[in-house]
């Protein structure tokens, strides 16, 4: 930096050189404020999205900048929201992004009385085994007048309202094939 | 609306910003009432009397659409002359019969086809079944062949003129006294809706779970479709009947279920008792000269075996029917949930994105199922009450979950959030849109399609090479999915082209659900979303922005069925195919052109002229008529009058709540007989009259969401931004009712109900009013429901308040009206709640049959009857193989652990078999 | 007299502030009569301007739990339930027992043997737990629920606005502030009507925070906007008391001042700022100030052609105390129902007089002093 910028950087100077003698609009503006820029604009990229919050659907913008989430906004190409979004749709990027967000499986023992950690790889090997076990447990050949029932009552769930089409129909795909009826979710509550 | 849907209401704002009058009805004054023209208290619980009142105004002064009801709704058929009305019965239909609290409908069928009717044991079965709900809207299967009309409308038992008797007795009157609306307000309503429809104009109903968690709730929104049809308001722009629903892709989880009773695209889930082969199960579906598209149900079954089995589904072996499990009974959550406290039977439990603990009714009944079960797996965003009730439920406070004590193995998995996976989500509108991943999950989180797919893979690669026969599902089932990334997610786009299925013949995507075939010659996963990957396109991730389309944006996603936008549109024309108006044009036949068109896709086969007239003996969709509009119905037609598919009656009657302060003004019989409950000492109901007690819960309460919450709170509760909003559980009260209990604004209070105590701040204000009901004084508090002990901000859990009685249609609870007492101050804590339970118990005279008497009439002259025997009769919940305490437990008032058990028990809550 | 560099009257304040030819000054309309108080504004600001959380309290002042502006709530939504019809609507309440109480079920109640107060009392239960945060705001509160609309101490809410985001703005209009007994007669009591209104800085034309701020941190941008640079505010809270909105606040954590920036960065990007964007019923408009005062009056004009004729203008005017509000209202009410102060007033009006007396004074005083020395010579 020159000594000749330097000296116009400084405010006093652009105070009582430029038009803004009392010193309260362009020659105030600092550094940061000249620089600055909305996160909109700087984003590698923006994933097109929908709010996952109620059933209305409004469209939503995802920024990303450096692999993380910048900023969520309301999509205005959308003709159901107009770009627009209600306090929870606002609060998306603090939903996804937030210190309460829970991101480790977690282990409770029967009996315990604490948390304890579990790698995923073992946790889904534990599933597994519960899951083989209690569809065993549970399993109805037929009913008490010889009528084929070839199910399990051992496993149950309950969920999907907020899930994805591809998602509920895996889940209830691979529920049946292992003879679990009992799958249910919020549109029955 | 505002208060829920906020963007949505938007539109009710442009809608008002372009002269439309928005009425808003509600028990308590809320944010979409602050912006109504008109705002209408109303008793929580009597909808069906204001709803009632204003089609007996239609008909008595013939302020109906009357083209529109003689062409497209059942008006002119005749009923069978076994049919008996509420008016014959004092508040029951035909076919009552009070040990089973099921209907016999056979007598609800159109003349000549009383044949078509459930047996009472039937419907028993259906009931627990719940076929009500299936096959989408309403297509039960019926024949229509040839029923006899009276086109004049005249004959005593045609609809038209059943219609007129059933309704008589829901006057302006009856709506002050069971509704608490004044007589000038009513007018208001009525005269607002019936002068804004017709040919030139048309009027939209919007509801939401104020309606559908009843323990009569699809009878309250058949009032609305009646009252619609009436006027003409369906199938046309600016009609219809709007559900607004509360979750991202709960219409999405209901197409394609995660529901025991269904299978995708509404097919039924093969019952145990009535589906033994493929043939059978379709033929039920499709009915017998059935009209309408169920006529291809074999196609959509077919279609869908083949997506599921692949290979391995053949015309021999039935396409792998048998590889599906049966159901025989009702296995909804409910169900489940009475079943994990009595134990032994359901082992382990998903949680995929639902917070029980706090979120469904009854919440203790929730826990302590929920600390009886060998293992759980909870997969969510945030650490819910429901992965942490061992530690921190209110029964940890009570005794009635020892940690030390409490054997459930929980693991907690945490989920990917909308912005770290790709799919689709169904809007409420049936609108399917895609969305794209924008970042990767961190750390565990992973997506359902994640863990579900690698769940079946584990379990297959477990079971590879077994023999067992149970197994054959399993290791046939079609689990290839492609997967990419470091985390092996399944690609989300294959499931999608799945579920619209293929021509196996070619490869090809189908183009829609008309191209599927009964032949194994094409697969796919939902019938209904066939043609949302049309053409090798990704159909929802269509994004043309809405201001370059047209007022129905039709290349903005995909709305199932075939992208229509508005279903039954062929009824915005007239028989002839011309607009009604043309103020309110939709879709009409174009002569020149042969085909129907419009401004939406039309939801009628496009070449089939309105003088269409199908020959004798045909059925299907090749059995509608040019003008059956209605064309999943199996007539064509719109029920008025609905001879099937509603278990609890063929028009709707107001029945109280099951708690309820104030008699039925309208029938003798008290409650809707049909209702389902669960008889357990923690399901315990309040006397409502004519069974005495009922003053001792003399306030009636109500609960609904914030704009500024979200359902259980895991996604609201544990946001800074959204917690700062509303940091508290509170209650509404008016000043009126503050005064009579001594509240204080901001202070703490406390409600009262046979299950619960929950205390919180209240707010005295006078958005709340009291109603006069039947000449007395009545107070409605408000809470909203959305707090538990996790998150940000703490509360109660409000949910603890309601019983589990359920709608016998659809085993949905009645979370929205209930009786309770109310008192200052905070609660007690620990056993000393539980006591002051009891003492109300005790008080009010509540053993487990308060409340459960079918039959008013017979629990008025009991006939050697007593109520517990009543009672008993309709045991629908965990009353076989029940412990023999249990029965002893009938009368009892006391909680169990007073017994002295709660302390030697090894599992103070339920325990192993037959222990609780 | 305006002239250029004016601290009064109507001027362009980016063009007196120094900039050639700036963009047209932009500023907010909020149109109150369609607000529905869902706060989409608060969060959206809070997530794109990263303000931090303000606190998990609940008020008891209707559904305002944000208590007004401050450092780090930038929008605030005000609620206020009146006991009063609005315009062309009907009486919510009309015909319904909204009296005093003690009905039958008072005595059915008593009759089956359970009091609740004694109840309470003896279960322990009856002394309130925990100290309400509202309590002492109850107290002190006005009692403008028992119809009529308004509070009656105008004066005292314009000086609590003044004096910042204090409890007493909070309580305007609010009923069921009473302590049960002290109720006023509600027989028959028939209307309610529920205002909202989200708040935010005015952006003032004659911005006295600005004048005030020896640092240069507040500063007027090329939209004609109020903004404090982060990187430059010391926290010398000089803003704090001159600003005649008790907008502006300094942050706890780091005492530097905050409040809305109309979204610089966005503006910068010709984008909308976030709160405007969020809004579902269009409530917040933003656009050009000169442009959104031709809307607002007609939008004025409309409401009361259907007979909504409290609907009023609020710093929408040039000629006004602070030389007109880049975001100005229309509200329902008196301002002070909302908690704005009736007619503000920029602090820093009389500044040059001041300067100009005090330099004739300090003149004055030189000559007295050298004819003094002058005169003892």
């Amino acid at each position: 930096m020159g000594v000749r910028t330097w000296i116009e950087g400084w405010p006093v100077y652009r105070q009582l050189t430029g038009s803004d003698p009392l010193g309260r609009g362009a020659a105030a503006q600092s550094g940061r404020s000249k620089a600055l820029d909305a996160r909109t604009v700087t984003a590698d990229r923006v994933a097109r999205s929908v709010c996952p919050y109620c059933a209305v659907g409004c469209g939503q913008r995802v920024f990303v900048k450096d692999e993380r989430i910048v900023q969520i906004e309301g999509d205005p190409d959308s003709p159901i929201s107009r770009g627009r979004l209600c306090p929870k749709g606002s609060a998306s990027k603090q939903l996804v992004t937030g210190d309460e967000r829970a991101t480790k499986v977690r282990y409770r023992r029967p009996y315990a009385t604490e948390w304890e950690d579990l790698d995923l790889d073992t946790a889904m090997d534990m599933i597994v085994d519960r899951v083989l076990d209690a569809r065993r447990r549970g399993w109805e050949e037929k009913d008490s007048e010889g009528r084929f029932l070839r199910r399990t009552r051992g496993v149950a769930s309950l969920g999907g309202a907020t899930l994805d089409n591809e998602e509920n129909y895996l889940i209830k795909k691979l529920f049946t094939a292992m003879g679990a009826i009992q799958v249910e979710n919020q549109a029955r509550i | 609306m505002a208060e829920c849907h906020p963007v949505g209401f938007q539109w009710v704002m442009e809608a008002k910003a372009r002269g439309a009058k928005v009425i808003h009805i509600d028990p308590r004054f809320t944010r979409t009432s602050a912006l109504a023209d008109t705002y209408v208290p109303i008793r929580s619980g009597s909808d069906i009397v204001l709803l009632g009142a204003v089609i007996n105004r239609v008909l008595s002064q013939g302020r109906e659409f009357a083209e529109y009801v003689r062409a497209y709704t059942n008006a002119s058929w005749i009923v069978s002359e076994d049919y008996a009305d509420t008016e014959d019965l004092d508040g029951l239909f035909s076919g009552f019969d009070s040990e089973t609290r099921t209907y016999d409908t056979t007598s609800w069928q159109y003349e000549g086809h009383e044949g078509g009717g459930d047996e009472e044991e039937e419907t028993d079965r259906t009931r627990e079944s719940e076929e009500g709900q299936q096959l989408g809207s309403a297509g039960a299967a019926l024949e229509h062949h040839e029923v006899r009309r009276d086109e004049t409308l005249e004959h005593p038992r045609c609809v038209w003129q059943i219609l007129k008797r059933h309704f008589a007795r829901y006057t302006p009157e009856m709506v002050q006294e069971m509704c608490g609306i004044p007589r000038d307000l009513f007018e208001e309503v009525a005269e607002a809706w019936i002068s804004n429809s017709g040919r030139e104009r048309t009027t939209a109903l919007v509801y939401s779970v104020g309606w559908t968690q009843r323990g009569t709730g699809v009878q309250y929104i058949r009032t609305g479709a009646i009252l619609q049809l009436l006027l003409g308001n369906m199938g046309r722009p600016g009609g219809g009947i709007m559900a607004l629903r509360g979750h991202a892709s709960i219409q999405g989880s209901t197409d394609i279920p995660t529901l025991y009773n269904l299978l995708p695209g509404y097919l039924p889930m093969p019952h145990a008792h009535k589906h033994p082969d493929l043939a059978t199960y379709i033929d039920t579906i499709k009915g017998e000269g059935q009209k309408g598209f169920w006529g291809n149900a074999d196609a959509y079954a077919v279609s869908l075996l083949k997506a599921y089995y692949g290979d391995a589904a053949t015309a021999e072996n039935d396409y792998c029917f048998d590889h599906l499990p049966r159901i025989d009974g009702d296995h909804g959550t409910y169900a489940q949930v009475m079943d994990m406290i009595e134990g032994g039977k359901i082992f382990g439990y998903f949680l995929l994105g639902q917070n029980p603990a706090v979120g469904s009714a009854n919440g203790r009944a929730q826990r302590i199922g929920l600390a009886n079960l060998d293992w759980l797996v909870v997969r969510d965003l945030m650490m819910i009450e429901s992965a942490t009730f061992w530690k921190d439920a209110p029964e940890v406070e009570t005794g009635e979950i020892v940690p030390e004590e409490c054997r459930t193995e929980v693991f907690f998995l945490p989920a990917a959030s909308h912005t770290e996976k790709e799919g689709t989500f169904t809007q409420t509108q049936r609108l399917l849109q895609w969305r794209e991943k924008a970042v990767d999950p961190r750390d565990d989180c992973r997506s359902e399609l994640w863990f579900f797919y690698h769940l079946g893979r584990r379990m297959r690669e477990r079971l590879a090479g077994s023999d067992d026969p149970r197994d054959r599902a399993l290791l046939d089932l079609t689990w290839d999915y492609p997967v990419h990334g470091p985390t092996q997610e399944p690609d989300a786009e294959t499931v999608l082209k799945e579920i619209n299925g293929y021509d196996l013949t070619s490869g090809e995507l189908l183009p829609g659900f008309t191209g599927m075939r009964a032949d194994g010659t094409t697969s796919g996963g939902c019938w209904i979303y066939a043609g949302v990957f049309a053409d090798g396109v990704n159909q929802a991730a269509r994004r043309k922005p809405g201001r370059e389309q047209g007022l129905h944006a039709p290349e903005w996603g995909w709305a199932w069925p075939m992208n229509r936008r508005i279903l039954y549109n062929r009824a915005s024309a007239d028989p002839e195919g011309k607009p009604w108006s043309e103020r309110k044009a939709l879709v009409w036949w174009d002569e020149e052109q042969g085909r129907w068109v419009g401004d939406d896709v039309p939801d009628f086969q496009v070449t089939k002229p309105p003088s269409y007239r199908p020959e004798p003996g045909s059925s299907g969709a090749d059995a509608l008529a040019g003008d059956d509009p209605f064309i999943m119905q199996a007539d064509g037609k719109a029920w008025l009058f609905a001879p099937k598919g509603v278990l609890d009656g063929p028009l709707p009657a107001h029945y109280e709540p099951g708690e309820s302060p104030f008699r039925n003004s309208l029938y003798g019989q008290q409650q809707n007989p049909a209702r389902q409950m669960y008889t357990h000492h923690l399901n315990e109901m309040h006397p409502s009259p004519p069974e005495p007690g009922s003053e001792v819960f003399p306030y009636v309460w109500t609960t609904s969401r914030l704009t500024e919450h979200h359902t259980a709170g895991a996604m609201s509760r544990y946001l800074p931004y959204l917690a700062e909003l509303q940091p508290a559980l509170f209650m509404e009260v008016s000043p009126e009712l503050a005064a009579e209990r001594g509240l204080r604004h901001m202070e703490w209070a406390h409600v009262i109900t046979a299950r619960a105590v929950v205390e919180a701040r209240v707010m005295v204000t006078d958005r709340l009013a009291p109603l006069r009901i039947q000449d007395r004084v009545v107070h409605q508090i408000w809470l909203p429901f959305h707090w538990g002990p996790g998150g940000l901000t703490s509360g109660d859990v409000v949910n603890d308040l309601p019983h589990l009685t359920l709608d016998p249609n659809v085993h949905i609870q009645e979370f929205k009206a209930g009786t309770c007492d109310l008192r200052p101050g905070r609660r007690p804590r620990g056993r000393d709640m539980l006591a002051l339970v009891d003492e109300y118990r005790r008080k009010g005279h509540v053993s487990m049959a308060t409340g459960t008497v079918a039959v008013t009439d017979e629990y008025l002259h009991p006939a050697g009857k007593d109520r517990e025997e009543q009672a008993q009769g309709g045991r629908t919940g965990i009353g076989t193989g029940a412990a023999p305490e249990d029965v002893d437990e009938f009368t009892s008032v006391e909680h169990h652990w007073e017994r002295g058990t709660a302390q030697d028990q090894k599992t103070p809550v339920g325990g192993d078999e037959g222990e609780r | 007299m305006v002239s250029a560099n004016s601290l009064y009257g109507p001027v362009d304040p980016a063009v007196d502030a120094g900039y050639d030819a700036p963009p047209s000054r932009k500023g907010f309309f909020t149109d109150t009569s369609v607000c529905i108080g869902c706060k989409a504004c608060e969060v959206a600001c809070k997530e794109w301007n990263l303000v931090p959380e303000d606190g998990i309290d609940l008020l008891g002042t209707s559904y305002d739990n944000t208590g007004g502006l401050g450092a780090d709530s930038w929008r605030a939504v005000h609620f206020v339930e009146q006991s009063r019809p609005i315009g062309n609507k009907g009486a919510p309440f009309a015909e319904l027992p909204t009296g005093p109480s003690g009905t039958g079920y008072a005595a059915a109640v008593a009759a089956a043997g359970i009091d609740a107060l004694e109840e309470a009392s003896r279960l322990g239960t009856g002394v309130p737990g925990g100290q309400p945060v509202a309590e002492a705001a109850a107290g002190g509160g006005c009692g403008c629920s028992g119809g009529g609309g308004g509070c009656g101490s105008k004066s005292s809410a314009a000086a609590s606005a003044a004096a910042g985001a204090g409890a007493g703005t909070k309580l305007l209009g609010m009923p069921g502030m009473h302590a049960p007994g002290a109720l006023p007669d509600r027989e028959g009591r028939s209307d309610v009507r529920w205002l909202m209104a989200s708040n935010v800085c005015k952006h003032c034309t004659h911005a006295a925070c600005l004048d005030v701020c020896p640092t240069g941190s507040l500063f007027r941008t090329e939209f004609g906007t109020v903004v404090v640079q982060e990187d430059i505010c010391n926290g010398c809270g000089y803003c704090v008391s001159a600003c005649p909105y008790g907008v502006i606040d300094r942050r706890e954590s780091d005492g530097r001042a905050w409040k809305c920036t109309l979204c610089y960065d966005r503006l910068k990007a010709d984008e909308t700022p976030a709160c405007a964007k969020a809004c579902p019923t269009e409530s917040i408009q933003f656009g050009d100030l000169d442009e959104l005062r031709e809307r607002a009056e007609r939008r004025r004009q409309q409401l009361h052609d259907v007979g909504v004729t409290e609907a009023r203008l609020y710093g929408h005017d040039p000629h006004d105390g602070v030389g007109g509000d880049g975001a100005f209202f229309l509200l329902l009410d008196e301002p002070e129902v909302y908690g704005l102060p009736p007619d503000p007033v920029v602090t820093t009006r009389d500044l040059p007089d001041m300067y100009r007396t005090m330099a004739v004074a300090a003149g004055a005083m030189v000559l007295g002093v050298l004819a003094s020395a002058v005169g003892r010579r």
